[in-house]
């Protein structure tokens, strides 16, 4: 199985230690991972500021470095769902479609693909489970409070599988953070009192780490963290499925 | 061209292709007991009563409104000169004894016409409302209640479920906004 | 119309500036969140229902024209004298224009967005009408001269001791006593005294049948009817797309509308108004305003299937923190974010930014609104337009010509993490406003694909 690694840009820039163990998570489940070098981004941050005519850019290296791979996987739901619904390359169309119907966020792509029922992994932590919302609401990664549905939780099932790890249970399980993009700059005042409330949450509930599968959310609740000098700290869900010690 | 035209114009220039309406059936799967009824009606602040004989609704009255001076009984054969009257007559009304024409399990509501009520302000303008329904005549859904209702049978018709209430400041629940204070239940055989 | 002179962000800025009140304001509206939480999970087939409604309503916006000629048609049989008002100042006109033949000095009004829309109260008090909100807490933003900040909780951002100011001012309750019950009872009397006296009432409308050209409104208060079967004149305002084909479909409808709106299983009040009582005149203004031109825009019609239940204000967690008054239009929250572009894209062209597309708002609709897709697709239009800031425009293209080429944004994302570890001043400083209330990520020795490229020499490319 050969998976394409799509490594979000500030995961690149500020986070490698995230891509670093998704790699390593991937190739210890026994995909062949592959790095495209060259990739920047999937253009999200254009589209969602209302500059989708500009991302053909983004698109089209997009398709160059991930054309023809089994599966393409990113350690970020809030990217990987941006492909999905916006990935369009008019020059080649076929091969934005396929990537687009085999692209995956990674606890997905562990739960639904690879079929993951054990992990050699051990994290003996409270950990608080952020989840984000285009990972939740865009990519069904876990059952959303809003619909009246069965319970389920694809990031949860795995994180449950770690040795020595309690999840925590939060007042607003899926309640958004405060990140969205340029949200976070142009909506400051709304965005950080959201990231204030989310943080609030976790520490009540005495989470050590929050972890959730994407780093731009986290960010955002780790410079809020970090400023305020709260007794916790964030954690990439891949960081902890790889941890051994 | 007038308004009319013009809107209905570009109504229809703009509007989508047609689709099919969705079956109602199979949305009702909801309990239709009396119990049921009850206790989703209490929950809306009424008061539920059983009654069988006219002895027991005098009973009911004098156990929960004792203090009521001006009643008025939609029922009543006799002495109904307020159903000409002007209805800012009926503001100084205590108790409006009303008959319901059927109940909703799921919600508390109770459905009534003018064909009950005789004046259309006469439920909301009453200080205290008694509606009487028949046990027989509850229903689980509102699906089962407009199937039941069918077509308009008078200009004014009403669901009524539980006293007037507000909860406009601060999310505080208060019964009693502008319509009826309290509302009592009575259900018969 | 729109006198605003701050954006969204601006705005909920200066909420913010009172964290304690954000919290309250967050938390009583969270908690109506799980009121209809706890009401959707009571109802066997609720997200079928939820279907069975957004379908009802398709096919009504793909009928519209055949189902507005059929209500006028009911609703001129049934004895009432329908009016088309064009745009608001036509409907304004319309409602002075019944008034004044009736030589109306006084009426009462119950809750009716469309005329907050429209603006009307200023034009009738203008004109030297008195109007009188009834909704409790419409009266309380009516006596704070303020509008409603949420649709169906008008003033769920005061508290009771500033309502209990109000009260004292205006009604003369005692000074200081703020008691919900007991302002209630004040509001009561003081409004039944304008029932008694009003020559005409204003009612919204929740849902108009096509079949019956009966009108169906929702109250909890009562007010619609104490005003609609007093008054002489009862004059019904309605947005065209309130129509629905058949009877039948209310039951739909009133299964949803008070669930997702407050948590009940009904309204107390759910008043079918077919003829008007004898000797009363009953009028029926059916008003566009916007909404055949959003009927034509394929991304943004399904707008138009709202029911008005603000459980999309109640769920987003921006609004929750960002108060109805900082969307500066009378439908405020996601809803009217997507609402209010199409009545005016510059002036609102700030509105569907406000919103994090967390989607939460489409997964509580009752309709099911796509909301958070129709408020990127807004974004795109904005832009496209030409109604984007300046500043955004010259930082975007800037980050495309960074992020379409590799090279660049190699260089890019040293320098920015050189820039980082360097010089923290340079970029944490108070013009950032990332670095106003947060830490910038600490900048690591070397990004990712340096990392692989260093650690993977073998299979460069893939």
């Amino acid at each position: 199985m050969k998976v394409g690694l799509f490594i979000p840009c500030y995961i690149d820039q500020f986070y490698p230690q995230v891509g670093i163990a998704t790699l390593q998570l991937l190739q210890k489940l026994g995909c062949q991972v592959v790095y495209p070098q060259g990739q920047t981004c999937c253009g999200q941050p254009m589209a969602n500021s209302g500059f989708e005519h500009l991302t053909h850019g983004c698109n089209s290296l997009f398709v160059d470095h991930f054309d023809g791979f089994d599966y393409v996987v990113a350690p970020s739901g809030s990217c990987v769902l941006h492909i999905k619904e916006h990935l369009h390359e008019p020059a080649r169309e076929a091969a934005a479609t396929n990537i687009r119907q085999r692209v995956y966020e990674l606890t997905e792509f562990l739960t639904d693909i690879l079929k993951v029922a054990s992990l050699p992994a051990r994290f003996p932590h409270k950990v608080g489970l952020h989840q984000s919302c285009h990972g939740q609401r865009g990519l069904h990664l876990a059952q959303m409070s809003e619909l009246v549905d069965q319970p389920y939780s694809k990031p949860g099932h795995l994180l449950n599988m770690v040795d020595g790890l309690e999840l925590v249970d939060l007042d607003r399980k899926d309640e958004c953070c405060g990140f969205g993009g340029t949200f976070c700059v142009a909506e400051e005042a709304v965005s950080v009192k959201m990231g204030v409330d989310r943080v609030a949450d976790h520490v009540k509930h005495d989470a050590e780490v929050i972890t959730g599968t994407d780093v731009s959310c986290l960010m955002h609740l780790e410079g809020i963290i970090n400023r305020r000098k709260q007794p916790l700290r964030v954690m990439h869900i891949a960081e902890i499925l790889n941890n051994t010690i | 061209m007038s308004s009319r035209d013009n809107i209905l114009n570009a109504v229809k220039r703009n509007q989508p292709e047609s689709s099919m309406l969705p079956s109602l059936k199979g949305l009702s799967d909801m309990p239709d007991s009396f119990d049921d009824y009850k206790r989703v009606v209490e929950g809306l602040g009424a008061v539920v009563e059983e009654v069988v004989t006219e002895e027991d609704i005098i009973y009911a009255l004098d156990k929960h409104l004792p203090e009521r001076k001006r009643t008025v009984d939609t029922r009543s054969a006799i002495q109904q000169e307020w159903i000409h009257e002007d209805a800012h007559l009926l503001e100084d009304v205590d108790v409006a004894l009303i008959p319901g024409q059927l109940a909703v399990a799921e919600n508390g509501a109770v459905w009534l016409t003018e064909h009950q009520m005789k004046v259309r302000a006469l439920p909301f303008i009453t200080q205290h409302l008694v509606l009487i329904i028949s046990r027989k005549t509850i229903v689980a859904t509102m699906h089962e209640a407009y199937e039941k209702i069918g077509g308009p049978e008078t200009g004014f018709g009403v669901f009524i479920a539980g006293p007037s209430k507000t909860a406009d400041i601060e999310q505080s629940l208060v019964l009693g906004a502008h319509g009826a204070k309290s509302l009592l239940v009575l259900v018969t055989p | 119309m729109n006198s605003h002179t701050s954006d969204h962000a601006t705005l909920a800025g200066k909420f913010n500036e009172n964290e304690p009140r954000v919290n309250w304001h967050d938390e009583t509206l969270w908690w109506v969140r799980k009121k209809r939480d706890r009401m959707a999970w009571s109802v066997n087939g609720w997200e079928q229902l939820r279907e069975a409604a957004s379908d009802i309503k398709r096919h009504a916006l793909g009928n519209l024209h055949d189902y507005l000629v059929q209500f006028e048609q009911q609703a001129i049989a049934n004895g009432a004298i329908v009016h088309w008002a064009a745009d608001a100042a036509e409907h304004n006109r319309i409602v002075l224009g019944i008034l004044q033949k009736h030589q109306v000095k006084r009426m009462v009004k119950s809750k009716s967005m469309l005329t907050e829309e429209c603006h009307l109260n200023p034009h009738l008090e203008a004109h030297g009408i008195d109007v009188i909100d009834t909704d409790l807490g419409e009266r309380i933003v009516q006596l704070a001269k303020e509008p409603p900040s949420h649709i169906v909780l008008p003033c769920i951002h005061k508290k009771k001791e500033e309502i209990g100011d109000l009260f004292h001012e205006h009604l003369g309750t005692p000074a200081g006593n703020a008691d919900p019950q007991f302002l209630t009872a004040a509001a009561r009397m003081h409004l039944r005294q304008e029932f008694l006296q009003a020559d005409a009432a204003i009612t919204g409308v929740n849902f108009a049948v096509a079949e019956t050209g009966e009108m169906v409104v929702c109250t909890n208060e009562g007010n619609a009817d104490m005003g609609a079967h007093l008054a002489k004149v009862h004059i019904a305002c309605m947005g065209i797309e309130k129509i629905i084909p058949k009877r039948e479909h209310l039951g739909v409808f009133l299964r949803l509308l008070a669930r997702s709106a407050t948590g009940q299983p009904i309204t107390t009040y759910s008043s079918h108004f077919r003829q008007p009582r004898e000797g009363q005149e009953l009028h029926i203004v059916l008003v566009d305003n916007g909404r055949s031109r959003q009927l034509g825009r394929e991304d943004f019609r399904n707008s138009l299937k709202c029911i008005r239940c603000g459980a999309c204000m109640n769920t987003c967690p921006v609004y929750r923190r960002s108060g109805g008054h900082s969307y500066h239009t009378a439908v405020a929250g996601p809803i009217g974010s997507i609402l209010a572009p199409n009545l005016d894209m510059k002036d609102f062209a700030d509105l569907p930014f406000a919103s994090t597309l967390c989607g939460s708002c489409s997964n509580v609709c009752p309709v099911k609104i796509d909301i958070h897709t129709q408020l990127y697709k807004w974004r795109q239009v904005i832009v496209q337009e030409g109604y984007a800031a300046t500043g955004k425009k010259v930082s975007m293209k800037a980050m495309t010509a960074v992020l379409s080429s590799p090279a660049t944004f190699k260089v890019a994302g040293k320098m920015g993490r050189w820039v980082l570890k360097a010089l923290p001043g340079m970029v944490n400083n108070g013009f950032n406003p990332w670095y106003k209330q947060r830490d910038m990520p600490a900048p690591p020795k070397m990004s990712f694909s340096e990392w692989y490229a260093k650690n993977n020499k073998d299979e460069q490319q893939g």
